[in-house]
């Protein structure tokens, strides 16, 4: 096991399902719980250093580390010393000072886990780096679909949206090659990558043929905060064409599922009516998150020669 | 794990390999430990059996279902890994989690007896009496194991012992259980001859 946790395609199949056997056992191990606390990580210190909002994913690491009985520290850019124009790395070094044995990162930028990991002597868990990667999301997301459907090999997974600016397409995509899922895209030309035709997917423009075929549908979230640019005519255009709504939902086969990492633009890329329908497991990934991100920091502190 | 194959290896290969007990003996061992179990506690009342993973249950089950065999009592189950309870997770490697099954009707009030197939140092043992307090409030709890090797390295003792085996430290004691392992033994491997 590597000591950093920041691509998905950094483990292969055997790790990944290590990752998700764990979470399993960890949330048998506390379900019907009236304290939900292990002492594993106890003495243990984990930062959490997110440069960019976030609810769930900051909180979930939060409480997936005191759950293991570490120590958190939050730390968001907003209020600290990095509006005094103090450096990633400067920060870093820091924190190293401080001793803290796990670093959770969330940057705006591309790779800056990746930097970090070269700084500091801690494991480094990439929360989310730019339009790259979020490991830990696709864990969660895989460990849902697994535990809704009951196998990952040969499952059909379509991801529709807005897969340029989409770190939970990429890391999805990754780990769910690495699974045996078969994945599709369905997203409009302008909103995919550059280099798409290297990915170990399927691409399609058209929902409504993607529709039937499809085991899980990931809706992604429109992103209009990178949206400089216009990708698409209008917003409206692209919820008819792109969103999930209930005569879309109505084509899937019976047993499928409907994904949202969220934050949810309701209305735009999925219906408030899909949201909320016995196959939207929205709430259950937020709960699977936490079991997922409790492993993860399992099984990157314990046993680990790193840290003071 | 060790799998059956490195378990028929072991026996064919001409490694120092000891057979301390065979299949037969460690059929009567448990039959011993299941009567001693059932007359300490008044035949098995309000008792349950815990097993540490991964040889632990296994064995759990195998007493429940002697007990029965002998008095005609229902003894529940349960698995209690102590994994995340351990105090040297910094010092060994990662370790895969194992599933953790409260008895049916729980623990709270009741004798547990834990079950384990080794007793070396005591720290599964602390680690499982921690982790055993997360489930209820026992009676009283009891350790049975199939072999104490020595070498404690906190003050715990077996109530109930299959076999004890002086060891050193370098040496390894293997115990392989039909269940786990496709075949029923215990060898002693390694140290000085």
């Amino acid at each position: 096991m590597s000591r950093h946790l920041l691509s998905a395609a950094d483990f292969d199949r055997e790790q990944a399902t290590l990752f998700l056997d764990t979470a399993a056992q960890i949330e048998a191990a506390l379900a019907g719980r009236e304290v939900k606390k292990l002492p594993t990580l106890r003495g243990r210190t984990v930062v959490n250093l997110f440069y960019e909002d976030s609810t769930r994913t900051r909180i979930s690491f939060e409480l997936a580390a005191k759950r293991l009985s570490a120590d958190v520290i939050n730390f968001s850019a907003k209020g600290s010393s990095v509006s005094k124009g103090e450096s990633l790395k400067d920060t870093a070094l820091t924190l190293e000072a401080m001793g803290a044995d796990a670093v959770v990162v969330r940057h705006s930028m591309s790779g800056a886990p990746h930097r970090l990991a070269l700084w500091v002597r801690g494991c480094v868990v990439n929360a989310g780096d730019g339009t790259h990667e979020h490991p830990t999301q696709a864990l969660l997301d895989a460990y849902t679909m697994r535990s809704r459907l009951g196998r990952l090999e040969g499952l059909r997974v379509t991801i529709v949206g807005d897969v340029l600016h989409s770190r939970v397409a990429r890391s999805n995509v990754l780990l769910l090659a690495t699974l045996g899922a078969e994945v599709t895209l369905v997203a409009p030309p302008t909103l995919l990558p550059v280099g798409i035709e290297t990915w170990p997917v399927e691409v399609a423009f058209d929902l409504d043929g993607a529709l039937p075929k499809a085991d899980v549908v990931m809706m992604l979230r429109v992103q209009r905060e990178r949206m400089a640019e216009s990708y698409f005519p209008s917003p409206r255009e692209y919820s008819r064409r792109y969103g999930l709504d209930a005569t879309r939902m109505a084509m899937l086969p019976d047993d499928a599922i409907v994904m949202h990492p969220g934050p949810m633009n309701r209305g735009m890329e999925i219906a408030a009516e899909v949201a909320d329908s016995v196959r939207s497991t929205i709430v259950e990934q937020v709960r699977n998150g936490l079991s997922v991100r409790m492993a993860v920091l399992y099984l990157l502190l314990s046993g680990a020669e790193v840290s003071l | 794990m060790k799998s059956a194959s490195e378990a028929a290896d072991a026996a064919a290969s001409p490694s120092p390999d000891r057979l301390i007990l065979e299949a037969g003996d460690l059929g009567r061992v448990i039959d011993r430990i299941a009567h001693q179990i059932l007359e300490k506690s008044d035949g098995a009342r309000d008792t349950v059996l815990v097993g540490i993973p991964t040889r632990g249950a296994p064995l759990a089950r195998r007493l429940a279902a002697r007990m029965h065999a002998f008095e005609g009592v229902v003894v529940p189950v349960g698995v209690l890994d102590t994994t995340l309870y351990r105090d040297d997770l910094r010092l060994r490697g990662v370790r895969p989690l194992e599933q953790t099954t409260e008895p049916p009707g729980g623990i709270g009030g009741l004798l547990v007896v834990l079950v384990d197939d080794v007793l070396y140092s005591g720290r599964t043992v602390r680690a499982a009496l921690d982790a055993l307090r997360e489930l209820g409030r026992p009676r009283a709890v009891q350790l049975a194991v199939l072999v104490d090797r020595g070498h404690r390295e906190l003050p715990i003792r077996a109530d109930y012992v299959g076999k004890n085996i002086p060891t050193a430290p370098a040496e390894q004691v293997r115990v392989l259980l039909e269940e786990v392992d496709g075949t029923d033994a215990v060898l002693l491997r390694g140290g000085p001859r």
